[in-house]
């Protein structure tokens, strides 16, 4: 019995020391056999960037999806110089063949990427065990290029643009005359103003929260400059209160303007254009203050709004003023419908200084606009019926890369 | 000290909801406190967020180019003093004329460009009836809102039928809107009730 289980025992360690331990050596060394490198590694500058990025681009290593199938990611190591020493930039996981090596603008940053400046790359293919690198790529170098070729359509959306704008401001100052079809919440402004004046209360024209360069409160502008002008006609007090310090700014020249128009500089008062804060809800209280103590027979709510449009509108309505109100912020427009007499969608406003103002400026800019709806219009039908029939042609028209 | 905190912040919010009953001098003490509060809270985060770090550092670190921007922002100070407050336009018009240029292309993108990609679609996908049905309103919708805008000539005929189509899509969208934020709001109105009911006078937990 004791010989029996000495054999065995024999025999076992005859397994491990000539079969298994080989075998598992053969294995670990199998395992850690590095894999093939990736091949053609190319290093140019990142295209329509601002510079500060290299592209990276390889040919997979052999063991990456094929052969061992064991390469789990790659390195990419960069260097100042071809035998100096590469540092790993980032790391992409195994089926990827490129990599951005992106930096920062800022000289300060510790991440800053040298522009024009020769940058060599590796790429380093990694097992678990192991790895093998590529051979040395490059000199290369990262800067800016001028023009952005994925953004092409919008400049040449901006030339047509300007050229049509160009086009119809000269046939407007040669005295061609447009037509601009009516729009309700403009033809309601001299009844409005009409109604202040017989009731001897004030008008309260409130900008929005937009800054002095938004589309909407630039078209709220000049639609303040003629009623300011039509108020110092008939007498009648307008207050402006502002969110914003160079709204108010703006809003006083504007104001001013109206009256010299009006040839009333005399009646102007600089004080009833006023900064209250820019806190939008604290603004709101402020407003509907003076909605209800100044006791304002209309109100205009021309420009860009926010969450205060409702709190404005109804409170406005419960002091029983007349309320016209425009705005393109979509989200308020709705509110504006509900609780004001007469409502300029989205563009309207825009429509309406220009409907105000008969300027050749403002309307040749209309009409601009409206040959590019037409444009738009046209391409939209044309290439909805191109696209039932898989045609992408007026599709690529209008594509921008960002 | 946070009951002394709640406890403004509750009458406060009393203050400013007595409104809804009429002008009172409990809201006018209310409006007051916040109008005050903002404006100087406003001041010192523009001075440590704009002034400091986008002017006085640069300077301080010698890039005397930030002067202009500098020059420009005491100009429109000169508002102060009215025999040379006209050279405030100068600011003004460069930040107006700026502002309104970079918007231009960004608005040409994301108002013109994407939407019109973006509705640039099949007209009839081929056994999807419900995609099909969608990708029409999306289409006809887009077309007669477009119409709706058309400022050049007047809403009459077949052109004016469109244009109140277009003006239908587009209060049928206002009304969804419109729901969708009333919604949102009665979550604040619940967030200040929970305040005043809960936090306040642990009515509720």
């Amino acid at each position: 019995m004791r010989y029996k289980n000495l054999n065995r025992l024999l025999i076992l360690t005859f397994f491990f020391f000539f079969l298994i331990l080989p075998l598992g050596q053969i294995l670990a060394q199998e395992d850690t056999l590095p894999p093939a490198p990736p091949t053609e590694v190319r290093a140019s500058d990142t295209q329509n960037d601002n510079g500060h990025s290299i592209t990276i681009t390889w040919k997979l290593s052999g063991d990456d999806g094929a052969g061992k199938k064991d390469v789990v990611a790659y390195e990419i190591l960069r260097s100042e110089s071809p035998a100096g020493e590469f540092v790993v930039r980032g790391m992409v996981p195994a089926g990827n063949n490129t990599y951005q090596d992106r930096g920062a603008k800022e000289k300060e940053d510790k991440n800053y990427f040298h522009p024009y400046h020769d940058f060599y790359y590796k790429v380093r293919a990694k097992t678990l065990n192991s790895y093998s690198e590529s051979g040395v790529a490059g000199p290369a170098q990262a800067y800016g290029q001028w023009f952005h070729l994925g953004k092409l359509p919008v400049f040449v959306g901006t030339l047509a643009f300007t050229i049509m704008v160009l086009a119809f401001i000269s046939l407007a100052r040669k005295g061609k005359k447009f037509y601009v079809r009516p729009l309700a919440g403009i033809d309601a402004v001299d009844d409005a103003i009409g109604r202040a004046t017989e009731m001897g209360r004030p008008i309260l024209y409130i900008l929005g929260l937009g800054s002095a360069a938004d589309i909407a409160t630039i078209a709220s502008f000049t639609i303040l400059n003629r009623i300011a002008k039509k108020t110092a006609e008939h007498k009648t007090k307008i207050i402006v209160p502002c969110n914003d310090p160079i709204v108010m700014s703006v809003a006083q020249e504007t104001v001013k303007a109206g009256y010299l128009d009006a040839g009333r500089p005399d009646m102007y008062q600089e004080e009833n254009i006023f900064y209250i804060t820019s806190m939008q809800f604290a603004y709101v209280a402020a407003v509907n203050g003076i909605m209800l103590r100044e006791k304002t027979a209309t109100n205009f709510y021309l420009g860009k709004f926010y969450a205060e449009s409702l709190i404005l509108a109804e409170t406005g309505s419960v002091a029983g003023s007349i309320q016209i109100s425009g705005t393109d912020e979509i989200a308020q427009i709705p509110f504006f419908v509900a609780a004001t007499d007469y409502t300029l969608i989205g563009e309207e406003l825009y429509a309406a200084s220009a409907y105000l103002g008969r300027e050749p400026l403002l309307l040749g800019a209309l009409k601009a606009q409206d040959l590019a709806k037409a444009i738009v219009m046209i391409s939209l039908a044309s290439g909805a019926v191109a696209a039932s029939f898989h045609l992408d042609f007026f599709l690529r028209l209008f594509t921008v890369q960002m | 000290m946070e009951t002394i905190g709640i406890w403004i912040a509750a009458l406060l919010t009393l203050g400013i909801f007595s409104f809804l009953y009429k002008d009172n001098p409990f809201y006018k003490f209310c409006e007051s406190l916040f109008v005050g509060i903002s404006a100087g809270y406003w001041f010192v985060t523009t001075f440590w967020q704009v002034f400091m770090p986008k002017l006085a550092d640069n300077l301080v670190a010698g890039r005397l180019y930030y002067i202009i921007g500098g020059v420009f922002g005491v100009l429109m100070l000169l508002r102060l003093f009215p025999k040379i407050g006209w050279l405030s336009r100068w600011s003004l018009a460069l930040v107006v004329g700026t502002t309104a240029g970079l918007y231009f292309t960004r608005y040409l993108v994301s108002n013109g460009m994407i939407q019109v990609q973006n509705t640039i679609i099949p007209l009839y996908v081929k056994g999807n009836l419900s995609q099909t049905i969608g990708n029409l309103v999306i289409v006809i919708g887009t077309f007669s809102g477009l119409i709706y805008f058309f400022f050049s000539k007047e809403h009459k005929g077949a052109f004016g039928g469109l244009a109140k189509l277009g003006i239908w899509f587009l209060m049928l969208s206002f009304g969804a809107s419109f729901g969708y934020t009333v919604m949102s709001r009665m979550s604040l109105l619940i967030g200040r009730m929970d305040f005043l009911l809960g936090t306040w006078l642990g009515l509720i937990r």
